[in-house]
């Protein structure tokens, strides 16, 4: 083999390598998740739980009905936040921009506030029928959000530089987080329950009922971002050269757009606002693919990313003395000082962002 | 053929018209350089005949078919483009970057098949870019860069290839080089080239045809038809600096002490 054609097939030989150890690592840490916890089952158990429910029913509900559907929540959220950030990174042609630090998760966050304080403001009537079509009120909701803030988000990007688009992005957020406060608070006075607990990051509140709509839009998206990637690689040379070497730059960004908000939207319905995971992964499955062509990125990012969120989530449900700890504060831990880390020693990075 | 159909580019709005009507033919393996002041449209022209910004008026057509007309993957096709931007994309290598200009030949994955990888290692053995295809794009130096995208733009096999201030970056061995190169790729496949370029000498000793863009008007003819017809001087000679079409050279205009060469 020639030099060349080894540096044309390493990113794939990469992919092959790391994707079965993701794939073990995140075996490893589900196994653990639903094993132990506040209340430690081991192995036994936990078997049992999962194929001989009538054999031993506590562990069956602990490890079915409230670990299950959070590991798989995690899976999905940390795969759809990791691959988003992928697509906003390129299409963005911004290091530092992601679903949560564009501002498009407040969006999320904005649109299902909106939609349960309308139904708790119209009476009993629409929180029962909120309460019962939950799954797409809320997704219908983040969708609307999350579209809204991204189509703005992209106009203005057209007119402002790289760091004002990420200082406005963030303030939006903290916006919205006062906003979203407020407005709870009243919603919650004429008794809209629906939504409680939910302004932090979480993979707890989703149930098995849940999971269909938490997979299906996201998806949906990863298809739209597939058929994204070419013209993804080729706008990492700008957007006249993406032009010219035969890319439709208009109809990419909306692409790119729509299979963000797809993968982001569920998310944040379902999750809150999960920081931090869309932000770093891209930079971890970039350096690990040695690569920055979107195509490879996009199943390196998914694993890194589901394993990210999985690892956090185990910590924060580790059986702690007192309340658990928060998800977002757990990944903050790790995030930020990342991305000082890279801010500060990339030194492709120290211009740009 | 590129023929140009009073074709009119510039802006909607202020700055409006930049280069009026323009009626021409180009036949294929023409290498024509682009000269003119700063500011008197090259860019604006050369954007406008490959379909990156619309016309105000007419069309450019490749073989009978209108550039701003092709879908975006037939335009790749036809028309090259290389820019004086400086591009900068950590995490891609040198031939990531000339692969790339066979996107409009790829499938949906942009996948290379064995025709891709051949016109990409003629393209970079062309360019001369061999040595540095496997480093870093973003660790090259300026004219290494340069060369890169020429090699990604020599790999499109358009058959129109567009080059902007391509040697703003190069040394004069450099300038020499590329230029040399573009006029044999133009000589040995038919394609056209169009470059634009601040070094007048240089163009006007190595161009086969010249546009001379001035005050909203394109002249063209051979270099040294338009040296003697006084249209390289018209453009531009100034208060300091005048043409010496005798020597093909610009002269200082001194008062008092006659001309000075520069």
């Amino acid at each position: 083999m020639t030099p060349s054609s080894v540096a044309l097939e390493l990113p794939r030989a990469r992919l092959r390598l790391a994707a079965p150890a993701f794939a073990l690592a995140i075996l490893g840490v589900s196994l653990f998740t639903l094993s132990y916890g506040q209340v430690a089952l081991g192995l036994e158990r936990l078997i049992a739980g999962l194929f001989a429910p009538d054999s031993d029913p506590i562990a069956a509900q602990i490890v079915r009905d409230i670990r299950l559907p959070r590991v798989a929540t995690g899976i999905v959220a940390g795969a759809a936040l990791g691959m988003s950030g992928v697509l906003m990174q390129a299409l963005f042609r911004n290091p530092m921009a992601d679903a949560w630090s564009l501002g498009l998760l407040a969006g999320g966050q904005l649109g299902v506030a909106l939609v349960v304080t309308a139904a708790a403001f119209a009476g009993p009537a629409a929180i029962a029928f909120l309460t019962n079509f939950q799954g797409i009120g809320l997704t219908t909701g983040a969708l609307i959000g999350v579209a809204a803030f991204a189509a703005a988000m992209a106009a203005l990007s057209r007119r402002v530089g790289n760091i004002t688009l990420l200082v406005v992005g963030l303030m939006l957020g903290f916006t919205v987080h006062g906003l979203v406060s407020v407005i709870m608070h009243f919603a919650n006075r004429i008794g809209g329950r629906v939504y409680s607990g939910w302004n932090d990051g979480t993979f707890a509140s989703t149930t098995f009922d849940d999971l269909g709509f938490l997979v299906a839009p996201v998806v949906l998206g990863l298809v739209v971002a597939i058929a994204s990637a070419k013209g993804l690689s080729a706008l990492l040379l700008g957007e006249t050269y993406a032009r010219s070497m035969g890319t439709d730059v208009r109809r990419l960004r909306w692409l790119t757009l729509g299979a963000v908000v797809l993968m982001v939207a569920p998310v944040t319905a379902y999750c809150g606002p999960v920081t931090f995971i869309g932000l770093i992964v891209p930079h971890f499955a970039r350096a690990l693919a040695r690569t920055s062509q979107i195509l490879p990125l996009l199943p390196l990012a998914a694993l890194s990313g589901a394993l990210l969120a999985l690892t956090a989530d185990a910590i924060v449900h580790l059986p702690w003395e007192q309340h658990f700890l928060h998800l977002n504060a757990i990944l903050a831990l790790a995030g930020a000082p990342a991305v000082i880390g890279l801010l500060l020693f990339r030194p492709s990075l120290r211009g740009s962002a | 053929m590129l023929a140009l159909e009073s074709l009119v580019s510039g802006y909607h709005g202020a700055r409006s018209v930049v280069v009026g009507a323009t009626t021409l033919n180009l036949a294929p393996g023409s290498f024509v350089c682009v000269i003119g002041r700063n500011g008197a449209g090259k860019s604006t022209l050369m954007r406008t005949i490959c379909g990156l910004q619309p016309a105000l008026g007419g069309t450019a057509a490749i073989d009978g078919r209108v550039v701003s007309q092709m879908s975006a993957r037939d335009r790749g096709r036809a028309v090259a483009v290389v820019t004086t931007d400086r591009v900068s994309s950590p995490g891609l290598i040198a031939r990531d970057v000339v692969e790339l200009g066979r996107q409009p030949y790829t499938d949906w994955r942009g996948q290379l098949a064995a025709e891709d990888r051949r016109a990409v290692a003629n393209a970079l053995r062309r360019a001369g870019a061999e040595p540095f295809a496997p480093k870093s794009f973003d660790s090259l130096s300026d004219g290494e860069r340069q060369r890169v995208m020429i090699a990604r733009a020599l790999a499109q096999s358009s058959q129109i290839m567009v080059l902007d201030e391509i040697t703003a970056f190069l040394d004069l061995p450099g300038r020499v080089e590329v230029m040399a190169l573009l006029r044999r790729h133009a000589e040995a496949t038919g394609t056209i080239v169009l470059l634009s370029s601040h070094d007048l000498e240089l163009s006007l000793e190595l161009a086969l045809e010249l546009w001379i863009v001035d005050d909203g008007e394109l002249v063209r003819g051979a270099p040294d038809e338009l040296v003697d017809q006084g249209a390289v001087a018209r453009a531009f000679d100034s208060a300091d600096v005048t043409f010496d079409a005798e020597r093909r050279r610009f002269v200082l205009r001194e008062e008092g002490c006659g001309i000075t060469s520069i």
